[in-house]
């Protein structure tokens, strides 16, 4: 799974998995930088979101949740969720 | 006969002008979101360009306009097969014109997590001065 999650703290996203549903939360704040100038500002756009977010993404059954790993790299979050043992194509040879 | 050669002459025209439209027509971009202020010591644009890298990212100043533009690239393993789309590798692009009180020589850029920051100052005789008054 990708998610697009530009100027958001890594630490801060929160990935959970609960009974088939991943959800992810998080909170994107206000650039610290920004206001820091000192004396008066004029804001002239403000078109990018602040706040808190939340996504829920029910999984399918054959997903484990014990194997969630995250990585996250130049705003955009990709999240593995992977297959459990039992639901993986096997091949069962005759004897 | 001649009418009928005269049809597929203009087709053939016709199509040679579009495909030579399609190369020299901007690609189709995303304007990303953007965030400006403008403080004492100049202006700070912040712009959301998730899956830019650095390499990926050009910022050009032609006389007073401002162009930012990447390719963010989405990394899918190769084996995986697409259950539901919603993001895909987006080219970002957005103009902007810049006033003349800004010094485009003096542009600093920062990506960080999906974020452009651009701080671009204001020249100096543009800057609010404080004029001492001195007591005779």
């Amino acid at each position: 799974m990708i998610a697009f999650a530009p100027g958001i703290d890594p630490k801060e996203i929160e990935i959970t998995v609960d009974r088939g549903l991943l959800s992810l939360s998080g909170e994107r704040r206000s650039d610290p930088s920004q206001g820091q100038q000192g004396g008066q500002t004029n804001t002239y756009a403000q078109e990018r979101f602040t706040g808190r977010f939340r996504r829920v993404i029910s999984l399918p059954e054959d997903a484990d949740p014990g194997k969630v790993e995250a990585k996250f790299r130049d705003g955009v979050l990709h999240v593995t969720v992977a297959k459990k043992e039992s639901s993986k194509p096997r091949q069962i040879s005759v004897s | 006969m001649s009418d009928n050669t005269n049809v597929t002459r203009t087709n053939q025209t016709s199509n040679v002008t579009r495909t030579v439209q399609k190369e020299n027509m901007p690609r189709a971009a995303l304007a990303p979101a953007v965030d400006i202020a403008e403080g004492a010591s100049g202006i700070t644009l912040f712009a959301d360009m998730p899956g830019v890298s650095k390499e990926r990212l050009t910022i050009q100043v032609e006389g007073d306009n401002l162009t930012i533009e990447g390719q963010a690239q989405v990394d899918v393993p190769e084996n995986i097969e697409l259950l539901h789309s919603e993001v895909r590798s987006p080219y970002f692009r957005r103009s902007f014109t810049l006033s003349r009180d800004l010094d485009p020589a003096k542009i600093e850029a920062t990506l960080r997590n999906g974020v452009l920051q651009l701080h671009i100052p204001k020249s100096e005789e543009a800057r609010p001065k404080r004029i001492d008054v001195k007591v005779a």
